[in-house]
């Protein structure tokens, strides 16, 4: 059995055939077929993660870009994915390869639990271990960064004896002005610009369902007032009548009012 | 009546295929060579192209916001007048349509505005204007005489 294999919850799966005291009715034949299908399944499962465990490189994940202002401190994170166990001789290295290089360079590298900063380096007196690597973190922080950092850096992370993998590589943008980002006031706009038209439709809404519930009266009303004196008092009366018959019959004058209007 | 309600239609699906292209083509600027502005920017090389975003400067993104506003009120604008048709009362007029078509042409023009004055120099001769900015041009008068029309226009009685 390899070491670090998923312990597999066996108790969750019981081989109780329930069945075999009863006639074999056709519904029980069915649920004890779905039982063998399932523990066929569970095996195969557990087969396929042992192999996989054996066949499965690390995987190393850092950012894919940085962007940062002169001047200020950038964290390059670095973690990797395993199917073993964090092995105590796990190690991580950073490379750097600056803007137009052909060569990189070691800057950072961190083995046996012992980080080694670069002190020969562009790195000297800048560079901080900021990672845990019992949480398969293998971050980096530079400080005071300069146009001179632009670059890529490459993470290396092993884990013993998972050690067949790829690094991982973020390239480091130092700008004199944070740009803004593509896209961002288009989003804005149109979010702001779309929002108020989805708000004012609403309040519109809001408004003609609150004057047709007889809620309060707006200066339509003055309208009412101004050609038909009477419908006014009947209005005024209104407010105070609570019956919903009558309610719904100065809803539907109000709404014969608005289209004689409109006709107009 | 029948001709009139068919001439506003196609004026206005007119414009909202114009203002479709004028938003989606990449072709405001073009170079001789390339088209480039409002979205990316491609360069022929040896028959492959190679893109890159626009750069992310402020004015590109607000004309870009307010073209694609003007396209999304031209077509809720259509979606109204085609609502109303059938809902509106004898006599009635097309409010709502006529005031998101007037807002549409509203936008297209501060887009085109804020473009023509935006817009980098022209250095050498083969700078000139592209299709797309003629046609974001086209469409602000089109857009807004459609809108009046909707103000005018009353359903028969």
């Amino acid at each position: 059995m390899p070491s670090g294999l998923i312990p597999f919850p066996f108790h969750l799966f019981s081989f109780h055939h329930p069945s075999l005291s009863r006639n074999p009715s056709h519904t029980d034949l069915r649920g004890e077929q779905r039982e063998i299908m399932l523990s066929v399944l569970a095996l195969t499962s557990v087969v396929l993660l042992g192999i996989a465990s054996q066949t499965t490189a690390i995987v190393v994940y850092t950012s894919w870009e940085r962007h940062a202002l002169v001047g200020t401190d950038v964290r390059l994170s670095c973690s990797f994915f395993s199917w073993q166990w964090t092995s105590p001789d796990v190690t991580f290295s950073w490379h750097y390869r600056p803007d137009g290089a052909k060569e990189a360079i070691s800057i950072f590298h961190y083995a046996g639990g012992i980080p080694y900063v670069d002190t020969k380096g562009p790195f000297r007196d800048r560079m901080e271990f900021v990672g845990n690597p019992s949480r398969r973190d293998g971050s980096i922080l530079l400080k005071n960064v300069d146009f001179a950092d632009n670059g890529t850096f490459t993470c290396d992370a092993k884990n013993p004896p998972d050690i067949a993998g790829s690094p991982s590589h973020v390239r480091l943008f130092v700008f004199e002005k944070v740009p803004v980002q593509a896209g961002v006031i288009t989003g804005a706009i149109i979010g702001v610009v779309l929002g108020l038209l989805i708000l004012i439709v609403a309040i519109y809404y809001l408004m003609r369902f609150l004057v047709a519930r007889r809620v309060f009266s707006l200066s339509m009303s003055k309208h009412g007032r101004k050609g038909k004196g009477k419908e006014g008092s009947q209005q005024k009366q209104a407010l105070a009548v609570t019956d919903p018959a009558k309610l719904k019959a100065a809803a539907s004058e109000k709404k014969k009012q608005e289209s004689r209007r409109e006709k107009k | 009546m029948l001709a009139i309600l068919l001439a506003t239609i196609v004026l206005h699906l007119t414009d909202l295929i114009i203002l479709f292209i004028s938003t989606c083509a990449n072709a405001w600027r073009t170079d001789g060579v390339r088209n480039y502005h409002l979205w990316y920017d491609c360069t022929q090389k040896n028959g492959e192209a190679d893109c890159s975003g626009t750069s992310d400067a402020d004015w590109l993104q607000a004309v870009q916001a307010l073209m694609v506003l003007a396209t999304i009120f031209c077509l809720i604008s259509f979606i109204f007048f085609l609502c109303q048709l059938f809902t509106l009362v004898k006599g009635g007029r097309f409010f709502f349509t006529a005031v998101f078509q007037v807002l549409a042409s509203l936008f297209v023009m501060s887009g085109a505005i804020i473009y023509t004055v935006m817009s980098p120099e022209m250095k050498n001769e083969n700078d000139a204007y592209g299709y797309a900015f003629v046609l974001a041009w086209l469409a602000f008068p089109l857009t807004l005489i459609s809108g009046f029309i909707y103000i005018v226009l009353r359903k028969k009685e």
